[in-house]
């Protein structure tokens, strides 16, 4: 009787199982539905308000708000990893003999049931059939093997046989694929950096932990541009940005959207951009009594007298966002008029509705005619020395998937034997791994030219 | 002439094309598949030219971009990835009665386009994102994907309604062999993830150059990763497993409901950066 598998067989045998891959890669398809349903890396409030406290606590507990780093999500992809080695290392052995045979064994026995195989008779001489099929089986099929048995001459020739390496190539490819992912999430970092035109910075705050981590240079935005089609979408956005080290400038370049700046490993993209808030504006103050048209420019906290010794026009500001009753009126600029009699009023001059102040109904009507507009360009930064891994293994994966699929391992045998006087009877026949299509045909071509030279 | 004509005509020529195709299966007549061949490689032919003429009417506007942009053009692109691949199955493999199955695909999407009026047909210039070379590698490998895996779709039907033994008389009786239905179904297959997975590397490298990260688990890439999966589980479950016949055709088919939800479901139920097709 068998002894029975040791424990540590049992888990060998556990791991080497193709049915453990199908079941990991179901439960992972599956489970991945799961975070394009339910929101990722949203704040508790949201969760609640979309869910309910009592789902939110399952979602916390599974770590379903944040499920591709969750433990079982990753687990699962661990499982994945080990099965791949050892069903790499449990197969390899065996596939390695095939491929670097100590000697090619010809059995012609072996073709003796492929259903391409096909027979005719030649009334040439055996020698001269052997001859011709020497040299389009040369031709078509690889290096021929000539071998001599009590049938007559047996001819053999093979390629692809390294072909069947592909499928431990796209395996490799997987694990460093992740081999590369896990090198970014532990060495690298994503971050986000508002620069307003004309700022430098030199550190970046980390998108996740909000960590502050210093840049090994100093960046600065020298210029932010933005042009739009005549449809009023977007066109191009672009920043021209300077690196400096110790102080020095040493370089200048522009940065779009899919062409980032790459320096030292870190990666600066064009991410977004948004108005920064103006600082000077002119404004244009008309006294109804008199009908008198002043215009000045103001710096922000600046002081204008009114015409006839009325008072003051202070500009106190720029908000992004007014509150108007509810209404969000966008960017607005504030300011307050105080007049001699005491009185002092609030100003708000959104940037959409120019004329907004003349509903006021005052004496003086202050309006913004022109401001000078800067931006600020919002800069993605990253770093992940993990990218040379991943395109490894992109390549590997696309090398391997093709090899796995369209190079396979083909052998194509050919049999003469002496009927008769001057006559020879010929059979060819081919197999493969995979692919037989191919097969087929290459010996269908076969035939034809031994045929052909055959004179028939 | 202008590009929406011949795409117009191409949706029309297409819809012939099914006709004649599952006339041939009704009516048994060989002469129609034939018929239905040499119509699709006409619409075929006057989609690659909707397509091109498109490409420059779009520099004529002074955008000038790859026809790869939005909807329309992504379905358009689709019909004729789905046309190009099913002529070259067809001449390869001999067998015509199988278009029966292909043709009413390709008309589908093309005619979709056409007629949903959420979908708009108008040449837009592209948004700052889409502007990389990478763009058309991506758009025309992902969609040879999508084309043999919804060739395989098509091939995994015949499972579900030919007979087991049908009779020489009977409906079926001039679908192909089981082997044969068999080795179109896994070629279709191995073709579909060969351009899958090029299409999702691209798709990674390009995202990379854009926004600095390879992979973001945004809903498209990971339903794009979720049909990838299904697609491997199919390969392993065939070639390492020794599964056939109707229990794989299963697999492909809810492979292919995984390839429909990635290009359509993840647009219109989901929100994500690929809203663009």
């Amino acid at each position: 009787m068998k002894q029975k598998d040791s424990f540590a067989d049992q888990i060998w045998t556990f791991f080497a199982s193709v049915k453990l891959t199908v079941y990991t890669l179901v439960l992972l398809a599956a489970t991945s539905i799961i975070g394009t349903v339910i929101l990722q890396n949203g704040s508790p409030e949201a969760y609640i308000r979309l869910y309910g406290p009592g789902l939110y606590n399952m979602i916390q507990v599974l770590d379903l708000d944040k499920m591709y780093q969750a433990w079982w999500f990753l687990l699962l992809m661990v499982v994945l990893c080990v099965n791949i080695v050892v069903c790499s290392i449990d197969r390899l052995s065996a596939t390695w003999k095939i491929i670097f045979p100590k000697s090619i064994l010809v059995n012609p026995r072996r073709f003796e049931k492929a259903k391409n195989r096909q027979q005719f008779d030649s009334h040439l001489p055996m020698d001269r059939v052997a001859r011709h099929a020497k040299q389009v089986l040369a031709g078509r099929a690889g290096k021929v093997i000539e071998k001599t048995d009590d049938a007559g001459l047996i001819l053999y020739a093979e390629k692809g046989r390294w072909s069947r390496l592909g499928v431990y190539v796209v395996h490799a490819s997987v694990l460093m694929l992740l081999a590369g992912a896990l090198i970014g999430s532990a060495l690298g970092f994503k971050a986000n950096l508002r620069l307003d035109e004309g700022q430098t910075a030199d550190t970046v705050f980390d998108s996740h932990t909000r960590l502050p981590i210093k840049l090994p240079f100093t960046v600065r935005c020298n210029d932010f541009q933005v042009k739009f089609y005549d449809t009023g979408a977007p066109d191009e956005f672009k920043s021209s940005l300077t690196i400096l080290e110790n102080n020095q400038e040493s370089f200048t370049e522009d940065i779009l959207v899919n062409h980032p700046l790459r320096y030292k490993g870190i990666n600066i993209f064009q991410a977004s951009y948004g108005a920064s808030t103006p600082d000077e504006a002119l404004f244009e103050i008309t006294d109804s009594e008199t009908g008198t048209i002043e215009t000045h420019t103001i710096k922000k906290g600046g002081v204008v007298s009114l015409s006839a010794g009325a008072g003051n026009f202070i500009f106190e500001g720029f908000v992004p966002h007014y509150d108007f009753n509810g209404h969000n009126l966008g960017g607005a600029f504030i300011g307050r008029l105080d007049t001699t009699n005491g009185r002092n009023v609030q100003i708000i001059l959104p940037t959409k509705f120019p004329t907004f102040d003349k509903m006021r109904k005052g004496r003086f009507t202050v309006e913004v005619k022109s401001w000078d507009q800067a931006y600020y360009t919002g800069l993605q930064v990253t770093k992940d020395p993990g990218v040379p891994f991943v395109y490894t293994g992109f390549l590997l994966m696309i090398i391997g998937c093709w090899v796995t699929f369209f190079v396979s391992h083909q052998s194509v045998c050919i049999g003469l034997e002496q009927v008769g006087s001057g006559s020879t009877r010929v059979w060819v026949a081919g197999r493969a791994n995979r692919n037989v299509q191919s097969t087929n045909l290459t010996v269908k071509k076969l035939v034809k030219e031994l045929k052909g030279v055959s004179g028939k | 002439m202008n590009s929406s004509l011949l795409l117009s005509a191409a949706t029309f020529i297409y819809a012939l094309a099914s006709v004649f195709y599952i006339g041939s299966f009704s009516f048994k007549k060989q002469t129609f598949a034939r018929l239905g061949f040499w119509v699709i490689v006409i619409g075929l032919v006057a989609n690659t030219g909707g397509i091109l003429l498109r490409w420059v009417e779009s520099y004529h506007m002074g955008y000038g971009h790859a026809p790869f942009s939005n909807m329309y053009e992504s379905l358009v692109f689709f019909s004729w990835t789905i046309a190009a691949l099913y002529v070259f199955v067809e001449l390869k493999y001999k067998e015509s009665i199988i278009g029966v199955f292909v043709s009413p695909l390709i008309f589908l999407s093309i005619a979709y386009a056409s007629f949903d009026p959420s979908i708009t047909s108008k040449i837009t210039p592209l948004i700052p994102a889409l502007k990389s070379n990478w763009l058309i590698a991506h758009v025309i490998t992902c969609f040879l994907g999508y084309a043999g895996f919804a060739l395989a779709f098509g091939f995994s039907f015949m499972y579900f309604i030919k007979p087991k033994d049908p009779g020489t008389k009977s409906l079926f009786a001039k679908l192909p062999d089981w082997d044969t239905i068999d080795e179109l179904t896994y070629q279709m297959i191995v073709f579909g993830f060969l351009f899958l997975t090029i299409g999702i590397i691209t798709g990674a490298v390009w995202a990379n150059s854009a926004w600095g990260k390879y992979w973001s688990w945004d809903p498209k890439e990971t339903w794009s990763l979720i049909t990838w999966f299904i697609y491997a589980i199919f390969l392993h479950l065939r070639l390492m497993r020794g599964w056939y016949g109707k229990d794989l055709a299963i697999v492909s088919i809810i492979g292919f409901l995984g390839v429909l939800f990635t290009y359509f479901g993840v647009n219109f139920l989901l929100s994500g950066l690929h809203s663009y097709g």
